[in-house]
């Protein structure tokens, strides 16, 4: 799966019209996570996933800031989150089909407070988006 | 056979109530298309697919996202037999259509994102929780007579 130029430009302009509230775009995708695939709270034993619960906030932030970082250095994702791969293969180790389930709940937060924003090409180029960044968390796993 | 609490069924109905049939339908499986594509194989004799704005338009795209969702409401009223409601569906799916099953799941995914964006901040997250289920179900429902 390949990401094309006009994929490029949609998902920029995504995240551009996004812009400074890409960190409660993060939280809410996080708490619609948990609320809506329980399973996900596995990996967060050590927080407190009450509702406005700071340390999702504080989580969600650091999501939205992994996300604009990638669309930033769009055409090499593995190299713009080379560190995090890393991280996700040799810690944290989430199951791969959880970044599905994020992508999914950051398209619904999308779809919620920005409609207009979302059009079927959009859309289309933003889940390949999320897609390639899940592939590349995952791709040292083995 | 699943539980629904009165609250997911609440949610479900008073979303469902806010719904234009055939206005979603036809969004969520024109979405679904261009999101995709590869999903375009069960459609080969519904003419122009060929861009987003052409599958859009279609005018049988239309007509059978209404269908699809038409059906929903169907297993909106019928929460406590889902398996009994689409048997007829799941048999003619797989032995007629042959259509894998993880299409039904790609299609809920979508159908939850066309809510959302109709709905806006109103779609909150226990809404989703509640649609998210019931697609699944619904999935597994229409796959339930594949052999």
């Amino acid at each position: 799966m390949v990401l094309s130029a006009a994929d490029k430009t949609n998902v920029k302009g995504v995240f551009a019209k996004i812009g400074g509230q890409a960190d409660d775009y993060g939280a809410d995708a996080l708490e619609r996570m948990f609320v809506t695939y329980p399973q996900t709270k596995t990996y967060f034993p050590h927080f407190d996933l009450g509702k406005g619960s700071a340390q999702v906030k504080g989580h969600g932030k650091k999501v939205a800031a992994a996300l604009v970082e990638a669309v930033n250095h769009i055409d090499d994702l593995a190299g713009a989150l080379s560190k995090l791969s890393d991280l996700h293969a040799q810690k944290l180790r989430v199951d791969p089909v959880n970044f599905k389930l994020l992508g999914q709940c950051f398209l619904v937060v999308v779809a919620t407070r920005n409609p207009g924003l979302l059009t079927p090409e959009v859309h289309a180029s933003l889940d390949k988006f999320l897609c390639a960044v899940g592939t590349v968390l995952t791709a040292k796993y083995r | 056979m699943v539980h629904w609490s009165a609250e997911e069924k609440q949610l479900i109905t008073s979303v469902w109530a806010k719904v234009s049939v055939e206005e979603c339908g036809a969004e969520a499986l024109a979405r679904l298309l261009i999101v995709y594509p590869w999903t375009q194989r069960f459609f080969s004799d519904f003419g122009n697919l060929s861009s987003p704005t052409a599958i859009m338009g279609n005018p049988r795209v239309r007509a059978h996202g209404k269908k699809v969702l038409t059906s929903f409401g169907e297993a909106i009223k019928n929460l406590d037999n889902l398996k009994g409601t689409y048997s007829r569906l799941s048999e003619l799916h797989c032995d007629k259509l042959h259509v894998d099953p993880e299409n039904f799941r790609l299609l809920g995914d979508i159908l939850v994102i066309v809510l959302a964006s109709h709905l806006g901040r109103a779609f909150t997250p226990v809404c989703q929780c509640a649609w998210q289920k019931l697609v699944g179900v619904v999935a597994h429902a229409l796959a339930h007579k594949y052999h």
